[in-house]
């Protein structure tokens, strides 16, 4: 008979482990997936995991764009990491990330053809409280009217895509080509241009940034009460409570936080490689966050090492789709296969298998 | 009285290092009124359990009508007759009346018959029930006759009830006991589980006293006085506590004409609660369970807010501060449940520490922590209070309740406090922790904080307290000073209305 | 005027055609939180269900075996999120999450031969004389059948869980698992039913979307119509036919609002194709603040994690 029994302390080797197997797992199932597909299975894994990097054919396009597509998964997941320590589900990033975009993108467009070192700054500052104040509607609810920030939070994504097509075809849409959607190019105006810093690198501001929050985080997280009271309230929500925390308090920082930063990436995001305000451009960060968050077990460092794993999984996509014609869709299954197999073996931290034998007589 | 309906012989279980019950030999008549009188910690949760099919006794054996009785579970013991009221409900709030009582039923008639015995049973023995409410609208009175019903339903030969009487109302008590007492009269046997000893020489024919695990004696309840009978429950080293009046300091901590709902729905609420505590005075408060304490001791802490003036600490108005400010203050806590409540489960001993030790023991500065400092403290503690671990990393909940006990409150006690309020200090701890713990509350009031003690554990009490009060339904009684106090009073005033018992007690 | 050009019959068999992919996925959504658990992977079943209808329908040309298929492939899904919640013991929200975002990608794989082929019809109720009542036969006896098949299934679960003993346990289990577990019930087995249960339901109102309503498939055609069945439960106070009224309300709204689009209203398509959303989000804050009320009636053990000790 098998039994599941709990460990008296979670498994640390288990916890650091299961990352690694449920990518092992993942690519596993993955192959086998290829293979249904009638793709080669060895090929199609080559192309996604190795070939980005170290393909001299591939290479020197696709290493820059694992800093561009690692970036925004970081920042965002990273905020997203102390809400979910919280219990506070934000699984709205998506419209955070959106609402951060325009807010950015409209300072530069208000700004425009004017030429100062300040416009950028403005537009970081503008991207992170548009994604702030997009996530303050859940949170506000959630405090107030003891409203479920897990719907709300998602249903916003859905209004702020409607916005940002309103947007790309209304009031920020490029005056000078009236024919089509979308607003200015924001890469061809020098002040606003969220330029690579470093030529070839793909080392832009939103990595510096996505760097910064990772370190904040990291320094909150194991340093600061703030954090302290983060994860107690997450784990024991009444000694949170013995402890003098105000849960009301903490939904307002954690929600912040992440919307925040979801804006930053955004503003980063159009000001760069996006380049202008269109109405594909959200390609589903905010979600994919969600499973770097998770990948990277919540902690900053974690998340690092995951958010460059799926940036790779992007990148590695589009190349597989071309090379062999792979469904672009096949990597969305891999990143969700990725989680599933990554809370499958995460009982294994809690509990231990238990083979008990039946006595004969 | 004709052959007994339940003979228990030289029943024994341990758990690991507690003998919970150890060679318990007593027998139930038919249609006899049983009580079960013991401390908590006893025994007479474990026996009971063995008898309704919860636990298996390590030796012993049962005879139920003169046959043999091990019933494996509780549908066994259910359907050998045997029918349990517990204390704390096994009830489905948003289910009505009726589909709770059929859930807990073998094979329950469709839903409209039963309704309608349901109707009638109630009503024969006095505890009328609407079948169609809901279960979660009703009244922790009613809700205890739907247990009740449930029982009668199934025609119980022994009906089990643990401590029935702590969540009624005096009118509801009387109604319970005439029910019992019908009952009893149509020949169902009934074991009563109490420590309220005027409740048992009002009802019960009979009463076996268990005291740490073992059998004490078995006696007439209407025969013996209360005091008798708390002595034979609480041990011969009961009398009243000699201690020399200590040095009183002013008023640390002042309550003032404070109602409070309660924050649980099923909880109770806090009704016009005076109380002084001094510096070096420890204050006990007795009281059996669910009748305000965690309330109370919200309430002081932080946890549940009140009038800005109805609490003030040194004079200061706090009614309306959070855990942490009054903690800032020199007033500080330790609930009853330590795991999830007073200490986090899956956080380290460090982080224990921290947990409430951050603003006094200075483990902050501009809000980054200074962990070798929570280290230390952590350190300090199990040193000081002979916490038995491996280390400070080690999780809370991997240690044994005394030694986390012990941690948790020498955790409150080491931050130099004025003022100090503790919920059940040694409740499921074993005696040297316990005797550790209370040392240190003595310890720390000699010093001059003024101590305020929650507890069920009348010897506990009696041990430390200088003064006394009780919580009754969400009141409590005048504070009077502990020496010259009775046994007798301390029963009286744990027990029931406090003074009006004692106007009983003299015109009986 | 504008309101003026619409017909109140076509709106009212609009709105119930709007109304019952959403209600398909409610339903079942209630049934499963009644027994205690959250599934947050709604929108994947739905999507997943979608596909699987579409394809299984246009290779068999058979609309009602799509439906069928479409079942199946939702309680599949959904077992992976009971396998995963009930065996595994892992987080709710996470596994919820988990299962939206793979179903999703899932489909897109599933479906990528089949954008722009057009399934084969979904045949009309026959209801004869009854569909030529003026107004109220157009308006309500001229559906296809899974309009009545939805309707017949809010009658069945509501007379599932008031007046059945194996519904009874199951709002028990729901309530509190722990006495649940006391008297002898099994608990993981009950929620493991009402998981695969709400797999099915999501499963036909995605396919009810790709069939009938659209009919086409697109990749994430569901846009969040799963999220607001989840809402919808809430609103409706895990009530069936509450959630029916909610279902129409809110295909009203969506109709309306479709119908504003059409009749050229000057407000851009974008915020009207919003007001749904913002809707949805309004109701719940009305709801949930009522705190006495709405949280009153949530099951006491929704999204508590349940490990018998022995």
């Amino acid at each position: 008979m098998i039994r599941l029994e709990r460990r008296k302390e979670p498994s640390t080797f288990w916890r650091v482990a299961n990352p690694f197997l449920a990518v092992i797992l993942t690519m596993l199932a993955g192959g086998m997936m290829f293979v249904a597909l009638g793709k080669d299975p060895v090929t199609a894994i080559r192309l996604i995991f190795f070939d980005p990097i170290f393909s001299a054919q591939f290479g020197s396009y696709s290493r820059p764009q694992l800093l561009i597509k690692s970036a925004p998964l970081i920042l965002i997941a990273v905020g997203l990491a102390i809400g979910f320590k919280a219990n506070i589900w934000n699984i709205g990033a998506e419209g955070q990330y959106i609402m951060g975009a325009l807010f950015g993108a409209g300072v530069a467009l208000a700004f425009f053809p004017l030429q100062g070192w300040y416009i950028f700054p403005l537009m970081i500052l503008a991207g992170a409280f548009g994604g702030f104040l997009w996530a303050m509607i859940p949170a506000i609810l959630k405090t107030r009217f003891n409203t479920n920030e897990i719907l709300v939070s998602l249903l916003l994504v859905y209004v702020a895509e409607r916005i940002l097509a309103a947007m790309a075809l209304g009031l920020m849409r490029n005056p000078d080509q009236p024919g089509f959607p979308g607003s200015r190019d924001l890469r061809r105006y020098e002040s606003a241009h969220n330029a690579e810093l470093i030529a070839g690198t793909g080392l832009h501001w939103g990595v510096v940034a996505a760097l910064v929050a990772v370190i904040f985080a990291y320094v909150m997280m194991t340093r600061h009460m703030l954090g302290f009271h983060v994860r107690l309230a997450g784990q024991a929500p009444r000694a949170a409570r013995f402890a003098g925390v105000a849960p009301a308090r903490l939904v307002v920082i954690c929600l912040g936080i992440a919307g925040a930063l979801a804006g930053l990436a955004g503003m980063f995001e159009v000001s760069g490689p996006g380049g202008q305000v269109r109405i594909e451009f959200a390609v589903g960060y905010g979600f994919t966050a969600i499973i770097v968050a998770f990948l990277g077990r919540l902690h900053p460092i974690g998340i690092v090492l995951a958010g460059l794993l799926l940036g790779l999984t992007y990148i590695g996509g589009e190349l597989a789709q071309m090379m062999l014609g792979l469904p672009s869709a096949s990597i969305q299954v891999f990143q969700g296969m990725l989680l599933f197999f990554l809370l499958a073996l995460d009982f294994q931290t809690n509990y231990r298998i238990r083979l008990r034998e039946e006595v004969r007589r | 009285m004709t052959a007994p309906l339940l003979q228990i012989e030289g029943v024994s279980k341990a758990y690991p290092g507690v003998q919970a019950n150890a060679d318990i030999s007593f027998q139930i008549g038919e249609g006899q009124l049983h009580a079960l009188l013991g401390e908590n910690g006893a025994g007479k949760s474990t026996l009971v359990k063995i008898i309704y099919g919860l636990v298996k006794p390590d030796t012993g054996r049962m005879v139920l009508r003169s046959e043999a009785f091990a019933p494996a579970s509780p549908s066994e013991a259910r359907r050998a007759g045997v029918a349990m009221v517990f204390q704390h409900f096994s009830l489905f709030d948003a289910l009505d009346v009726a589909e709770n009582v059929a859930l807990g039923m073998e094979n329950p008639p469709p839903l409209r018959d039963l309704a309608q015995r349901i109707r009638t049973v109630s009503e024969e023995y006095g505890l009328p029930l609407d079948p169609n409410r809901r279960v979660g609208d009703l009244s922790a009175g009613e809700r205890q006759r739907v247990e009740i019903v449930r029982c009668l339903l199934q025609d119980p030969k022994l009906l089990i009830m643990d401590e029935p009487t702590s969540v009624l109302t005096p009118q509801e008590v009387e109604i319970l006991f005439k029910t019992l007492r019908k009952l009893a009269q149509e020949g169902t046997s009934i074991l009563y589980i109490s420590h309220k000893l005027d409740e048992i020489r009002a009802l019960c024919d009979e009463a076996t006293i268990l005291r740490g695990g073992r059998k004490i004696a078995t006696c007439d309840p209407r025969e013996k006085t209360a005091r008798e009978l708390a002595e034979l429950m609480v041990g011969q080293v009961l009398h009243p506590p000699e201690r020399d009046a200590r040095a009183r300091g002013d008023v640390v901590l002042q309550v003032d004409e404070l109602s409070l709902n309660s924050n649980h729905p099923f909880g109770t609420s806090l009704k016009g609660i005076n109380l002084k505590l001094h510096a070096g005075e420890i204050l006990g408060i007795a009281g059996v369970a669910g009748n305000g304490q965690d309330e109370l001791l919200l309430m002081l802490s932080g946890e549940l807010r009140a009038p800005k003036r109805a609490v003030t600490l040194k004079g200061q108005p706090i009614g309306h501060l959070g855990p942490g400010s009054r903690r800032k203050l020199g007033l500080v806590a330790a609930p009853e449940e330590r795991l999830g409540h007073a200490a986090a489960p899956d956080m380290s001993l460090t982080e224990n520490a921290l947990l409430s030790g951050a603003s006094r023991k200075r483990l902050t500065r501009n809000g980054f922590i200074d962990w070798r400092g929570a280290d230390r403290f952590a350190r300090e503690i199990i040193a000081r209070f002979d916490v038995r671990t491996p280390g400070t990393q080690v999780l809370a909940r991997a240690l044994s309740g005394g030694n986390l006990q012990k941690f948790v409150i020498g955790r409150e006690i080491e931050m130099n406090p004025d003022v100090i309020i503790v919920n059940q200090p040694t409740w499921g701890v074993d005696a040297a922790a316990a005797a550790t713990i209370r040392q240190a509350l003595v310890a720390l009031a000699a010093q001059g904080a003024g101590v305020l003690v929650i507890s069920q554990d009348l010897d506990e009490l009696l041990e430390i307290a200088d003064s006394f009060a009780a919580l009754n339904e969400g009141r409590l009684t005048r504070v009077r000073s502990a020496k010259g106090l009775t046994v007798e009073e301390i029963g009286l005033m744990m027990g029931g209305a406090g003074d009006m018992h004692v106007a009983h007690e003299a015109s009986a | 005027m504008i309101l003026g050009s619409i017909n109140p019959a076509v709106l009212l068999a609009a709105l119930m055609v709007a109304a019952t992919p959403i209600l398909l996925a409610a339903i079942g959504e209630l049934v499963v939180e009644k027994s205690g658990v959250l599934n947050l992977g709604v929108e994947g079943m739905m999507i997943i269900g979608a596909v699987t209808g579409f394809v299984i329908a246009v290779n068999t040309s058979s609309a009602l075996v799509g439906f069928i298929g479409a079942a199946l492939g939702g309680m599949v899904l959904s077992l992976l999120f009971a396998l995963l919640t009930q065996v595994l013991m892992t987080n709710h929200v996470a596994s919820g999450l988990a299962l939206t975002l793979f179903g999703l990608g899932l489909s897109a794989l599933i479906g990528q031969g089949y954008v722009g082929v057009t399934p084969p019809r979904t045949p009309k109720l026959d209801l004869g004389w009854l569909s030529e009542i003026p107004f109220l036969g157009r308006a309500l006896f001229s559906h296809d059948i899974m309009v009545y098949l939805t309707i017949a299934l809010v009658a069945g679960v509501w007379l599932f869980l008031s007046h059945t003993r194996a519904g009874m346990i199951l709002r028990a289990v729901g309530e509190n698992h722990d006495a649940a577990h006391a008297l002898g019930y099994h608990v993981k087995r009950v929620r493991t039913l009402a998981i695969m249960f709400g797999g099915a339901c999501a499963g036909l109102g995605g396919a009810y979307l790709s069939l009938i309503r659209v009919p086409q498939w697109t990749e994430g055609m569901t846009v969040g119509a799963g999220w607001i069945a989840l809402a919808l439960v809430v609103f409706a106070s895990w009530r069936p036919w509450r959630a029916m009224a909610g279902a129409y309300l809110f295909g009203g709204v969506v109709v309306l609002q479709l119908n504003l689009q059409a009749a050229g209203v000057r407000i851009p398509v974008e915020y009207l194709s919003m007001s749904p959303y913002l809707i949805t989000i309004m109701v719940l804050a009305i709801i949930s603040s009522g705190k006495a009320r709405g949280s009153l009636n949530a099951p006491g053990s929704l999204n508590r994690p349940f490990h018998a000790s022995n």
